[in-house]
């Protein structure tokens, strides 16, 4: 069974109850440490591949030297042909045959290297994806636990502090007072600002004489004078 | 990354948030850490942030199963399922009896991110509730 479906039956047969693990920690702590395990069979496959890719190029190195001997020597037994030296051609050419029987071997373990070095790349490949798959899933586990865990504490927290969880359209109706409260506040503010700032307007036009100065005595007066006369 | 350290953060803040509201944070100990984040003027739906081995999740809860009205409750669950990806970095989720919605983020996380996180978790919550009150008592 996947670790997802595994967790899913869980939650739904009810381990959600409070304070019940999902997992039981002795299994996740199982779990923890066939990951690391894994991951040490990682390394040693790294390391490993290391040493064979080392060999394998050792081993390219010396059959390289090998063709090229055999191809100076080809030369030396042509040379000694050329001088009809026929004794001196054999022997030569008892030496090549030696470095083809040691050609031939060096070839096939170099053959064998590259197929190691193939296949422990194709392992590590394997392991890497493995671990990384292992570890989404203890993640998952561990996630749900976590989950869990906390809303128990959010449960204990409230019902100790005797503040309940509120429904959620008066949460909302609450929240929404709360912003229009405030947004009223601000439009006062922004009212009263330009009250203050029209009142100041005033009293400079006033002062520059541009509007009617406020009435004194000595106006009505003369007023009143005008019309008796 | 911790629920302290990323309350000492929150609460520094103070007025100077990038997103305009003030946070504020409080620890609920219990076997797991958690932190409860309330939002000036939005102190009804707390945030609850915890920290595991590879990620912050950050939960709100919206109602639970008794606040639906029960003939239009799988319209309900289809509109979230509907809804989950057009929402903005958080998701639906159910645990126990009350429905939630919650934003994961990695534990590499930056202290903005997390903040960023918040708040648009705390918009999705009241949007939601607002555009599902039709389903509900």
């Amino acid at each position: 069974m996947s670790i997802f479906k595994k967790i899913m039956t869980a939650i739904r047969g009810g381990a959600s109850e409070m304070g019940e693990s999902i997992v039981d920690a002795n299994a996740t702590r199982i779990f923890e440490q066939e990951i690391r395990d894994a991951q040490n069979h990682l390394t040693k496959a790294k390391r490993d591949l290391t040493s064979v890719m080392a060999q394998q190029m050792s081993a390219s190195r010396e059959v390289d030297r090998i063709k090229r001997d055999i191809a100076e020597h080809e030369g030396y037994a042509q040379q000694a042909l050329a001088q009809e030296n026929e004794a001196l051609a054999l022997q030569v050419a008892e030496k090549i045959a030696g470095m083809e029987n040691e050609l031939e071997t060096q070839q096939q373990a170099l053959d064998s290297f590259s197929t190691n070095v193939d296949r422990l790349k194709e392992l590590v490949k394997k392991s890497e994806r493995q671990v990384a798959e292992f570890k989404r899933q203890l993640s998952m586990v561990k996630t749900t636990e976590n989950v869990q865990k906390a809303t128990s504490a959010i449960t204990d927290n409230f019902s100790s502090s005797n503040s309940k969880l509120l429904n959620a359209k008066d949460s909302l109706e609450r929240i929404k007072a709360k912003q229009q409260k405030f947004d009223d506040q601000m439009k006062a503010a922004e009212l009263l600002e330009s009250e203050d700032s029209d009142a100041s307007l005033q009293a400079q036009l006033k002062a520059a004489g541009i509007t009617k100065a406020d009435k004194d005595a000595s106006s009505v007066l003369d007023r009143i004078k005008a019309k008796q006369s | 990354m911790n629920i302290h350290s990323i309350a000492a953060h929150l609460n520094e803040l103070a007025d100077n948030t990038s997103t305009g509201m003030v946070f504020d944070c409080q620890p609920i100990s219990g076997e797991v850490d958690v932190l409860q984040i309330t939002i000036q003027g939005r102190e009804e739906l707390p945030v609850f942030l915890s920290v595991s081995d590879d990620q912050v999740i950050c939960i709100t809860y919206l109602w639970g199963e008794q606040e639906i009205i029960k003939e239009k409750r799988v319209a309900m669950l289809e509109a979230m399922l509907e809804m989950s990806i057009p929402m903005p970095l958080s998701a639906f989720s159910k645990i126990g009896d009350k429905y939630a919605i919650f934003g994961a983020l990695s534990i590499n996380s930056s202290f903005a991110d997390i903040e960023h996180e918040l708040a648009v978790l705390s918009n999705n919550a009241l949007e939601v509730i607002d555009d599902m009150s039709e389903f509900l008592i």
